[in-house]
């Protein structure tokens, strides 16, 4: 069992989502950087869906009640490990690593090293909460899924999965990907009805973070886009990645905990290979949009996968 | 007898539009036109309604309806994701290793063998409180309307609605075919929270918010019944396709 002794807002139990159900208006959910929990996992040994804690904002203090492996993955948090004796030196680890903790133990993760972006704890046999309409992650708004439908409080204990192999004995850790701030996408069912301007500006235009950006969607401000003439859509199903543009002009980024359907212009979608990035773009930072094809997307995609592959054969020795 | 034509680039390009044209059969007349785009690498969006429409037709929203049962019972064996019946659209994501053209072509051909028909759904009543303390809006609704209270009650009450489709959150069904009398644009300042069991109407719809989210729609009563329940094995109590009637359980005026 894992007992939270200090956090701070927006902490959640995430696994890779919830599928199947948006249908019925269930969201998502699930990490926001899927590439650094699976990395994570992998380095554990876990399944690659076994649920994480995703971090926004720190600080985050965890007594670890059982002897555990834990990685950090995503952005560094300037997190330290101490054996939990007021008198103990305090050590610091640094995200991509294995680090192997005994009963009694505390790991305390102060704040992001860049406001904004987002670090995952993962657990060896993953944070076991209930299985909730077939994923372990937190649904925000509705409150359900994740531990008892909500953020972390301090106080909360979280329960630990069992673990059956050992996590690989590795003397190097994995480095994190760092975010190009360059979204690659293709363009979306309503690219037609923007202006020529409009268009030429959503790709060359540089985009910048909004601070009202969340788990939601990433919010951008710049120079509005306009529609070649006013526009009345009916509600249709969107999807995370999506770039729609409500009438004020400034693109949303649809991600995780988006709703299901919606009813505003959509000007492109983010390919998937590019989605992790919405977990560490911070605000006052900018993004661009690259406009690519299907085969450019899809060979990222697969590229991501081949990656994950290659890093799960080099931890078991197989390559 | 279709008439497939390619609007603007290939259908392989990042563009991904395309159009299906229906002709009738006996003369050179447009039957009806479906658009397909592309969203992101792995979804398509079919779009089976004129875009200038307020609302899809009826007999079309069936069609679709029967479209998703159909695509439902082969979910696994397409590769299929998620199955997202919209309004009069629906939106199709599949698993990385399903062809989108071929996915496409089956949706475009299989939709002029739908028949015109109803899909069987299930009528389900939800006792609603009119008015009072939750249905807010009620007064001013009606008044908006130039009806009564009562005459706004029975006229929302008698219609039998037909659940559209779901989404916005966790089982919001959206129910066409309220009374045009009672058509009002979205409130100008959405409330910051509206309660869970809200029965609540804009534009040509009428809905019950299943959890406590902000809204924009006018509250004109309660209900106690659950909307969406997580751990069932059938969480949305409304499903695509099902009649819903509001019964009047009390008028809090």
């Amino acid at each position: 069992m894992i007992e939270v002794l200090r956090c701070g807002p927006f902490t959640s139990v995430q696994d890779l989502g919830r599928f199947g159900f948006r249908h019925l208006g269930v969201g998502q959910s699930g990490v926001m950087d899927p590439v650094a929990t699976q990395q994570a996992n992998l380095l554990l040994g876990n399944d690659l869906n076994a649920a994480v804690l995703e971090l926004t904002v720190g600080p985050l203090q965890l007594a670890f009640h059982q002897d555990c492996t834990v990685v950090l993955t995503g952005v560094d948090f300037n997190t330290t490990i101490s054996t939990g004796k007021a008198s103990a030196a305090l050590k610091t680890i640094i995200p991509g690593q294995a680090i192997a903790l005994k009963a009694g133990m505390q790991i305390t993760l102060q704040r992001s090293s860049i406001p904004g972006a987002r670090a995952y704890v993962a657990v060896s046999g993953g944070i076991d909460v209930p299985v909730v309409l077939g994923s372990r992650s937190t649904d925000l708004a509705t409150g359900f899924g994740g531990l008892h439908g909500r953020a972390l409080q301090t106080g909360d204990a979280l329960p630990i999965g069992r673990f059956f192999s050992p996590p690989a004995k590795i003397p190097f850790g994995i480095r994190p990907l760092a975010p190009s701030h360059v979204l690659r996408a293709m363009p979306g069912p309503d690219y037609d009805a923007f202006t020529a301007e409009a268009v030429q500006r959503f790709w060359m235009q540089p985009w910048g973070i909004s601070h009202q950006s969340s788990r939601m969607g990433l919010r951008l401000n710049g120079q509005a886009l306009t529609l070649q003439q006013p526009l009345s859509l009916l509600s249709a199903g969107v999807l995370p990645g999506d770039v729609q543009v409500p009438p004020d002009g400034l693109p949303i980024v649809l991600s995780n905990d988006a709703q299901t359907i919606g009813g505003y212009p959509r000007i492109a979608s983010v390919i998937k290979a590019d989605l992790w990035q919405l977990a560490h773009l911070p605000p006052l930072t900018s993004v661009y949009f690259q406009p690519v094809t299907h085969a450019v997307a899809a060979q990222a995609r697969e590229r991501q996968l081949r990656y994950l592959d290659r890093l799960k054969a080099s931890l078991s020795g197989n390559e | 007898m279709y008439e497939r034509c390619v609007c603007g680039q290939d259908w392989q390009s990042a563009r991904g539009c395309y159009r299906l044209t229906v002709m009738n059969s006996d003369a050179d007349s447009v039957a009806a036109e479906i658009r397909v785009t592309q969203l992101g690498e792995d979804a398509l969006l079919f779009l089976f309604t004129p875009s200038a429409a307020q609302q899809p037709a009826l007999p079309t929203q069936q069609k679709l309806w029967q479209l998703t049962y159909w695509l439902e019972s082969q979910r696994d064996s397409l590769g299929l994701i998620e199955i997202v019946p919209g309004m009069g659209n629906l939106l199709l994501r599949a698993s990385r290793k399903t062809l989108l053209n071929t996915l496409r072509d089956l949706v475009l051909t299989h939709w002029p063998q739908l028949p015109e028909k109803d899909v069987p759904g299930r009528l389900l009543e939800i006792p609603v409180t009119y008015g009072g303390v939750n249905g807010p809006d009620l007064e001013a609704a009606a008044a908006q309307c130039g009806i009564s209270k009562e005459r706004f009650i029975s006229l929302h009450s008698r219609t039998v609605y037909r659940v559209y489709c779901l989404g916005f959150q966790p089982g919001f069904a959206y129910l066409g075919g309220l009374d045009p009398a009672l058509e009002l644009p979205r409130l100008s300042t959405p409330r910051l929270s509206v309660p869970a069991g809200s029965v609540a109407i804009a534009g040509s719809q009428t809905a019950v918010y299943p959890t406590n989210s902000p809204g924009g729609w006018h509250i004109i009563g309660h209900t106690e019944t659950r909307m969406f329940d997580p751990q069932s094995e059938h969480p949305s109590l409304l499903l695509t396709g099902d009649s819903v009637r509001f019964v009047i359980l009390e008028e809090a005026l």
